[in-house]
């Protein structure tokens, strides 16, 4: 009690620096690492962290999308909202990509950028940007402080909004004057506002409704997305999928929420994903989706997906609800509460034949795709075999992060996880970049995993100047490029739907070996396969960061593919 | 099928919010017909009335994304049928036109418009109602020369009987639970 008398004294009524309280105010929402880039209208908040520096850790980037991107990487691996900082203008602009990647994701992050002067403001000042008007359209909530004193309730209300119902990016945009401007620092954390209900409550009614329609499927499928990761779920769902025998499949958002070889994992969905879940879309009785959102990669041609089945959503955001795919029965909630809800309600049950059907088209796919990707019959080397690799090495329990393409799809469709948060891909905005940055930001989150990028050479290149902060904060992420020479996943379309019109897709790259060597990053280049579960080894072994450079076939192909415009159910395995 | 609906959005009466709340439907490429921001009875909440001409299903979306604003408290649709709607016009016309007696005159009493000021130049007329109906006025006063004029967008007050304070009260009871 005493304590606690002491710490409210020690916070209330002590006069600061309005960017000593943007710092303080960190410090009390237990953030201890956020991601930046200094500059002019900024300076005060990076004067104040240097005070704090043993305890909020700044990690200087070398580009501010970089900031975002390892935020939201540190998010995505831990939980937590990830944090960035930068100054107004460019700085400010700059961090629009990682914004929008955020909002269409549903990551919590908390992005404070400085401003000019409140009379400078709309004068076209140096380094003036309307960084509220633009970053509106892809924030959750934004706002601007002109005075000191509306600086912890602001934090303190970014931070609330950041993380609760359906997470997102806010920001926060801080005048210089602000900045600078003495205030009287108390902090309050933000309890709760009128205009905002973060989580719906779930609906008894349509609960019993759901449960119902479980309860005579014959023929059942469970879609799951991130909802389950950001509810923290896991638990719930699998209780929930074993109580009825019901057969999962997953979006890339979701991937990890299931241990990849429980027997009721089916697989990926969409357009690259596995060939049961797709095909048998179109036949299921019922459709229950949990935390996902019908993302047209997922869905192909929304009238040809799944009109045979009665449809249950399961999700916190009610503009979701019959957004992309008409629901029969929709739970609005926690995923959390209400698939405990309803798991109390459904009667145990197994689907063996239904589940056989999974299997039978699983070996299809194997047969046709799979193996011919995991044990390529060519000298060159597939990018599904070194992830392969990986998994057999690393037992499913490093945390994979990728960027944006043909990698991306490989590396979802055949890494193997085992516990969540351990998938950290671009998922709703396909941000090229992404990758190397949110490895920085995952491995800081999650140090004790082993946290492995895996990237193609086109998306490597676009944030490769973060191989600098890797270097000067030590952090030992693995980085694994798999160089084909092509933005390969537009030269696939450009050979199967443009007349191999290879319009700008082929890159001449330089020596990557030398450009990691210049941060002092251990290396190696594996272009036999007879050298890769060696090489792969010994990245996994190094206690510091390692790039393994793995030169693939330079016109592979990415299937199964459910081409745009075509129906799930059209899935071709060639 | 595209009819016309009234969406009305209560707001936190802040700054910026007007701008997420255009952005709903700048987004999806529907024209704004017409906008009216107001306060609303409760002190400290804004009501914007918004008329579009779409589908009702794309409408009812657009609606739960606007309430998905943060600091939207709620946001409702409605046909033309299920609210009173005014508009506001206002004509400036050469006061000689009117002083010569005759059609002008008779124009304006037929439309029950007001005036609200007489000057040796000019004289202001006003109208309420439907658009149709600022609009006849507009076309019969045309030929007589309209040196200015300016219509409102639509208000409405809805004919369903759920109280905005009624709707407030829950969502902050809500938010003690």
């Amino acid at each position: 009690m005493e304590t606690l008398e002491k710490q409210i004294t020690k916070t209330k009524n002590k006069t600061m620096t309005g960017a000593q309280a943007v710092v303080q105010s960190l410090i009390e929402e237990g953030v201890d690492r956020i991601f930046g880039y200094p500059g002019g209208a900024i300076m005060p908040v990076y004067d104040a962290l240097y005070d704090v520096e043993d305890k909020l850790t700044h990690v200087l980037t070398r580009h501010e999308q970089g900031a975002t991107h390892a935020a939201q990487g540190y998010a995505r691996a831990t939980g937590k909202t990830g944090v960035c900082l930068a100054t107004s203008g460019p700085g400010a602009t700059n961090l629009i990509t990682g914004i929008a990647d955020a909002q269409i994701d549903s990551t919590p992050l908390v992005c404070i950028t400085g401003q000019v002067k409140s009379t400078l403001l709309g004068s076209d000042a140096f380094q003036e940007t309307d960084v509220i008007g633009i970053s509106m359209p892809v924030t959750k909530w934004n706002f601007q402080v002109t005075k000191a004193a509306e600086i912890p309730e602001a934090i303190a209300k970014a931070f609330y909004i950041a993380r609760s119902g359906k997470p997102g990016p806010v920001l926060l945009d801080i005048t210089k004057d602000a900045q600078f401007e003495k205030v009287d620092f108390e902090y309050q954390p933000f309890v709760s506002m009128r205009s905002y209900q973060p989580v719906p409550l779930a609906d008894h009614v349509k609960l019993k409704q759901a449960a119902e329609l479980i309860d005579q499927s014959k023929r059942p499928l469970v879609l799951f997305g991130q909802g389950l990761i950001l509810s923290n779920a896991e638990e719930e769902f699998k209780t929930f999928i074993e109580k009825a025998g019901l057969p999962a499949a997953w979006t890339i958002m979701g991937l990890s929420a299931l241990d990849s070889e429980h027997p009721l994992n089916v697989g990926m969905l969409g357009m690259h994903g596995n060939y049961a879940p797709n095909k048998l879309t179109n036949e299921c009785d019922v459709l229950i989706a949990v935390g996902m959102r019908f993302d047209d990669r997922v869905t192909g041609d929304l009238n040809r997906y799944a009109k045979q089945a009665k449809v249950i959503h399961l999700e916190i955001d009610p503009a979701e609800i019959d957004k992309n795919v008409k629901t029969d029965v929709a739970i609005l909630g926690d995923a959390k509460e209400s698939l405990k809800q309803l798991t109390r309600i459904i009667n145990p049950n197994s689907h063996f034949q239904w589940l056989k059907r999974f299997r039978t088209l699983e070996k299809e796919e194997y047969e046709v795709v799979i193996n011919k990707e995991l044990n390529p019959d060519s000298d060159q080397l597939s990018m599904g075999e070194v992830v392969h690799c990986i998994n057999e090495r690393s037992d499913g329990k490093s945390v994979i992060v990728t960027d944006v393409g043909q990698h991306q799809m490989v590396a979802c469709r055949y890494a193997r996880f085992r516990k969540s948060k351990s998938m950290i891909t671009s998922g709703g905005l396909g941000t090229m970049g992404f990758c190397l940055p949110a490895a920085i930001g995952a491995k800081m989150g999650a140090p004790e995993k082993q946290v492995i990028a895996i990237v193609g050479d086109g998306g490597f290149q676009m944030t490769i100047q973060e191989l600098g902060t890797i270097f000067q904060n030590d952090v030992p992420v693995k980085i694994v490029l798999l160089n084909n020479e092509f933005l390969g996943m537009v030269r696939q379309w450009q050979e199967l739907f443009f007349e191999k019109r290879y319009a700008s897709t082929h890159m001449v790259n330089p020596d990557f070996q030398t450009i990691v060597s210049g941060y002092n990053i251990k290396s190696r280049l594996v272009e036999d396969r007879s050298e890769l579960k060696d090489a792969v080894q010994e990245m996994l072994d190094s206690k510091e960061s390692f790039f393994l450079e793995v030169r693939v076939g330079k016109e592979n192909n990415v299937f199964p593919m459910v081409p745009t415009g075509a129906s799930v159910s059209e899935i071709r395995l060639k | 099928m595209k009819k016309r609906f009234t969406v009305s959005v209560f707001t936190e009466d802040i700054v910026g919010i007007l701008n997420r709340v255009t952005i709903v439907f700048t987004r999806r490429k529907i024209n704004i017909e017409s906008i009216a921001a107001s306060e609303s009875e409760i002190d400290g909440i804004h009501r914007y009335t918004i008329v579009v001409s779409e589908s009702e299903e794309l409408v009812r979306k657009v609606v739960l994304q606007l309430e998905r604003q943060v600091e939207v408290l709620k946001a409702v649709y409605h046909k033309d049928d299920e609210v009173i709607y005014q508009e506001i016009a206002l004509y400036k016309v050469p006061t000689n036109v009117l002083a010569g007696g005759g059609e002008a005159e008779k124009i304006v009493r037929s439309h029950f418009a007001r005036v609200l000021t007489v000057e040796p130049d000019f004289t202001v007329l006003e109208k309420t109602g439907h658009h149709s109906e600022t609009q006849l006025l507009f076309e019969e006063l045309e030929p007589y020369g309209i040196l200015e004029f300016v219509r409102s967008g639509r208000i409405a007050i809805t004919k369903p009987m759920r109280t905005l304070r009624s709707i407030v009260n829950e969502l902050e009871l809500n938010n003690t639970n």
